[in-house]
């Protein structure tokens, strides 16, 4: 409850929080606000925004309704971004947590793997990975969540060093419980409020892998996205730029929405920083 | 000398990361639909199965997959990335021709945005919770949300149609066939606006850390005893804070040249860069299966490079990691 208290204190991640409400609400509605579907063609092309017209935000250079996409693009872009950070930190929780309770050799090689992953960039790593599995929503979603685990199992690795030699787990042990028990019924609990946390920065990443794989044409091509719909919008950018622009602006806020909310739940959950 | 050896330690301890990503790589790439006389072929407008089956033999495409994968490592100890069908040259020659436009764009936005990110950082933190922090803390949190592809695309907008003062893209002006100063001139024109663009939503992240480690530097005691000797405010922070303060930046430079590198994929798509980063997405087009492993192989060393130049950088600015045991 308290942790609820420190969070509605600061009025700006009440904001974010507020803001994201928005974007999932637009999402949820996404199918009684615009029945139709998105990608068809509704009207003439290259309407510009006018809030009078059947068009709130004009029609794209094909002809189809910005403002359908737009809120069809929001429920694609929170589906996989989410998916895919879900994914992440499952996979960096189990890396991590191996490696930080065992230690030793595994704790080398796994952590070897997690260098090797580092090394590359993940959007040159996410192209690798594209290449193989294909251009689907599934699959990018699936490769957006195996290049984003390593800085989770890097924090989740971290925390169970500290936690592994403790008084709690000393006692588990003495009681003969299970290493999978004490790994994921004890330490793991008290491990998790930062790798929680963490999991904004990764999904702010992951809307932005998601969108910039979309703007060079590499994501799924039938459904709605702000990433794919800023790549049309970049054929037309000479005359009619608000069709790259207003999508771009709906990431932004996303984003930023993300990002306030992870630094509301930080200051909330880290108790030094709270009396500040 | 004993930072040179640590560095040199790190360096080492990084060959069998590369080892691991390269195989790892290669194997995963061996499940990729198609490969490079696929989409040669179909360059071509098609092919019979026995034309296809012979430009394998030609590219070393046939033989199993251990085969390939032990020849591949062998060759890469001779620095031989292998052929680029597409291009009809060695992968080698493809990615050295496209190095320097992706280091010039890395190199010039990385120091815009850690010079800039760390002057404003300063001025963050002397006056905490101003205006003028208040400010900058919300226009560093904008950019930081910003998607770079959508920033570049909006100040192609501004700047290029509307105002017409920048080139929309591209490296030089090859119709111009500038030489000397007016083509340095030229190039620089040309790379203004991918460098911002690229700069400002890195720039984001190095005034919070700098931010926050000048807060955090001042509280300690040294900093106290030095306001006691009488020290002005300007001195104490040149001086006692800033050398301390800037050991965060500094790991936070190496742990970005990636993520730099792989955001220049996007920027040079948008400004239309000759660079490995257009290259990559070009490759990725195209199935050439071998420059794209060519470019991670250099992509991987470039960041091992940096982080062997950052390590020893963070050993010179802090003098505690020499006198610890190596």
């Amino acid at each position: 409850m308290n942790v609820l208290r420190y969070f509605a204190r600061s009025p700006a991640a009440m904001f974010g929080l507020v803001l994201l409400g928005c974007i999932i609400g637009f999402a949820l509605f996404a199918d009684v606000l615009y029945p139709k579907n998105p990608l068809g063609l509704a009207g003439r092309p290259l309407q510009w925004p006018d809030l009078t017209s059947r068009f709130l935000l004009g029609t794209d250079a094909s002809g189809r309704d910005i403002a359908a996409q737009l809120v069809h693009g929001a429920r694609t872009t929170l589906i996989m971004a989410g998916v895919s950070t879900v994914i992440a930190i499952a996979i960096g929780i189990v890396i991590g947590a191996i490696a930080g309770f065992y230690g030793g050799w595994v704790d080398n090689l796994l952590m070897r793997i997690t260098e090797a992953f580092q090394t590359l960039p993940n959007f040159i790593l996410l192209l690798v990975l594209v290449v193989v599995v294909g251009s689907t929503m599934t699959s990018v979603t699936l490769a957006i969540g195996v290049v984003s685990w390593p800085p989770v199992a890097r924090l989740t690795r971290a925390e169970f060093l500290s936690l592994r030699s403790r008084e709690f787990v000393q006692a588990c042990r003495a009681i003969g419980l299970r290493n999978r028990w004490i790994i994921f019924r004890e330490i793991l609990p008290n491990a998790l409020p930062p790798i929680i946390v963490y999991g904004s920065v990764v999904m702010a990443l992951a809307i932005l892998l998601e969108s910039s794989l979309a703007f060079l044409e590499l994501s799924d091509p039938n459904v709605a996205s702000w990433g794919n719909l800023i790549g049309h919008g970049r054929k037309v950018l000479r005359s009619e730029w608000y069709v790259a622009a207003i999508p771009g602006g709906a990431i932004l806020l996303t984003i930023l929405a993300v990002n306030l909310v992870g630094q509301g739940l930080n200051d909330a959950l880290n108790p030094r920083l709270r009396n500040r | 000398m004993l930072i040179l050896q640590l560095a040199v330690k790190r360096l080492m301890s990084s060959i069998p990361t590369l080892l691991i990503l390269l195989v790892g790589l290669f194997l995963l790439l061996q499940l990729a639909p198609g490969d490079t006389v696929d989409a040669l072929i179909a360059q071509l407008g098609g092919g019979s199965a026995e034309t296809a089956e012979e430009l394998r033999r030609y590219y070393g495409l046939d033989g199993s997959t251990m085969a390939r994968l032990l020849d591949y490592l062998w060759r890469l100890v001779r620095l031989d990335l292998g052929f680029s069908a597409i291009y009809d040259k060695p992968v080698a020659t493809v990615i050295f021709e496209r190095l320097p436009v992706t280091l010039l764009l890395m190199v010039l936005s990385l120091s815009f945005a850690f010079i800039m990110g760390m002057l404003l950082g300063i001025i963050s933190a002397r006056k905490v919770n101003g205006w003028l922090d208040t400010i900058l803390s919300l226009l560093g949190m904008v950019f930081y949300a910003t998607p770079a592809f959508w920033l570049g695309l909006m100040s192609i907008v501004i700047f290029s149609i509307r105002l017409g003062w920048l080139p929309p893209g591209g490296y030089y002006d090859i119709l111009a066939g500038n030489t000397g100063l007016a083509h340095v001139w030229d190039v620089t024109r040309h790379m203004l606006q991918p460098t911002v663009t690229l700069a400002l939503i890195y720039m984001a992240i190095y005034l919070r850390i700098m931010r926050a480690s000048m807060l955090e530097v001042s509280t300690l005691d040294f900093v106290r005893t030095a306001r006691a000797k009488g020290l002005s405010r300007n001195q104490i922070i040149r001086h006692h804070i800033l050398r301390n303060a800037l050991l965060p930046m500094i790991t936070i430079m190496g742990l970005q040249a990636g993520a730099i590198l792989g955001g220049s994929v996007v920027i040079e798509s948008v400004f239309s860069l000759p660079g490995i980063g257009k290259l990559a997405y070009e490759s990725v087009i195209q199935r050439d299966l071998n420059m794209l492993l060519g470019i991670v192989f250099v992509s991987a060393l470039m960041v091992i490079v940096v982080n062997f130049v950052v390590d020893l950088i963070y050993a010179y600015l802090d003098p505690r990691i020499t006198s610890e045991k190596v």
